[in-house]
């Protein structure tokens, strides 16, 4: 199979058989070929190259101060079992008769949905953008520190998601993924307070929810 | 006249050029598989659009679906000196400071979930005991009371990767600095991660990681 000397081979024939017979320079290298190709075929198979990717979070550091938000650019976003998701806009009504809180999930016509319409500002800002980088006048880098800026302009959506005691985790994941996908870089992850809490067991009640 | 010669070509083929070529594929994947050891929780990781890869020089903490915590950091040499300072300062919760064998086979085991009073035995023991060990056990114990000692692990293991990483930065500008990365199953409540990340937090360590896999795309 794997010979290395080739060539050369012909053409001795006479002059052999006068001198005493010589041992053959060649060494039969096939199962070595063959070794080799079985680890090959090894390595390749078992070689993942593919790490997992990572959704990067960097908590709040626990201070005392606390930001005011504008209540035009704050949306509430409280996540509970049972892949609840509620949301409420600007500050919580804390009247039972008349809250704020809507409830819907995590799907691309719920809470992706809901936080597009209030990120109108970003999302125009950014279409252009979008449309230069597809024709190629705007580089990865440009385009990313571009976004970065508008991203972190005071018009932006400012998302506060919550959590209560029965969240899962997969949920907080795919809010985090949410925050991606709808360009909001603006986003604080807290525990739910209880009249939140109050209100939405009372949206349970009222709408018997389970 | 000069015999027209046929040239005749020789029925076998060189395949030195293939064989090479072979040869530093074999010796290219061998050098750069790293085996992985047998995961000791599994855990189904959620999904995420992000395309951002997990870095190198990890600690990683796993929270399996039950919100059993295990612990788990890249480094041969950092592991070593982590479970020195374990050993020094828990001997009492240990019962008795480790061996020297104890704190090699220590070094080379992956991730595990067992409290001090349960390490010696889980590190003299064989791969299947370790597995029904693992199954068994509760995880690292992440309450206060009577004591929190996923605190003193990631704390000890955070200060010794970045002692380390100040160490060969200088000579070497591939070290990366030392990364946290979480990796929860799904169905964790979310209150057992958001314990977790306080006490990293309270650790000094202020970036994390969540560990998803990508989505597929939905046509």
């Amino acid at each position: 199979m794997a010979e290395v000397n080739t060539g050369g081979d012909g053409g001795h024939g006479r002059h052999q058989k006068r001198r005493a017979k010589k041992l053959p320079t060649r060494i039969d290298m096939t199962p070595m070929v063959d070794l080799g190709f079985l680890l090959l075929t090894f390595f390749m198979l078992t070689t993942t190259f593919s790490k997992p990717k990572v959704i990067e979070l960097t908590p709040p550091v626990k201070t005392n101060d606390s930001t005011k938000i504008k209540d035009t650019l704050a949306l509430t976003v409280i996540l509970s079992g049972n892949n609840k998701v509620y949301y409420y806009n600007g500050e919580l009504k804390q009247d039972p008769d008349s809250n704020n809180i809507n409830l819907t999930d995590l799907s691309d016509n719920g809470i992706r949905k809901v936080i597009l319409q209030r990120n109108g500002y970003v999302l125009q800002q950014l279409a252009p953008l979008d449309q230069q980088r597809q024709t190629q006048h705007l580089s990865d880098s440009a385009y990313e520190k571009a976004k970065q800026k508008i991203q972190a302009s005071k018009y932006a959506l400012f998302v506060i998601i919550k959590t209560d005691s029965v969240a899962k985790y997969v949920n907080v994941v795919a809010m985090l993924d949410e925050m991606n996908i709808c360009n909001v870089d603006k986003y604080a992850l807290i525990d739910a307070s209880k009249p939140e809490i109050l209100m939405i067991t009372d949206y349970d009640n009222k709408h018997n929810i389970k | 006249m000069p015999k027209v010669k046929l040239p005749r070509s020789s029925p076998s083929i060189d395949m030195t050029p293939m064989v090479d070529l072979a040869f530093l594929l074999v010796t290219f994947f061998m050098l750069t598989t790293k085996f992985r050891p047998e995961e000791a929780v599994s855990v189904t990781i959620p999904f995420s659009v992000s395309q951002t890869k997990l870095p190198d020089n990890v600690t990683t903490v796993s929270i399996d679906s039950a919100g059993r915590v295990f612990y788990d950091m890249d480094g041969k040499d950092t592991r070593i000196e982590l479970i020195q300072k374990i050993s020094d300062n828990f001997s009492a919760q240990l019962g008795g400071k480790l061996s020297g064998d104890d704190i090699m086979r220590f070094a080379v085991m992956g991730a595990f979930g067992v409290p001090y009073s349960q390490l010696k035995q889980y590190i003299e023991s064989n791969e299947e005991q370790r597995k029904a060990m693992n199954t068994q056990s509760k995880g690292i114990p992440i309450d206060s009371l009577p004591h929190d000692e996923l605190a003193d692990w990631v704390q000890y293991g955070y200060n010794l990767a970045l002692s380390d990483w100040y160490d060969k930065k200088d000579k070497n500008a591939q070290v990366t600095p030392p990364r946290f990365a979480i990796k929860a199953d799904g169905n964790a409540k979310y209150e057992v991660v958001k314990k977790v990340i306080d006490i990293c937090q309270k650790a000094g360590i202020q970036h994390f990681d969540l560990i998803t896999s990508m989505k597929m795309k939905k046509n």
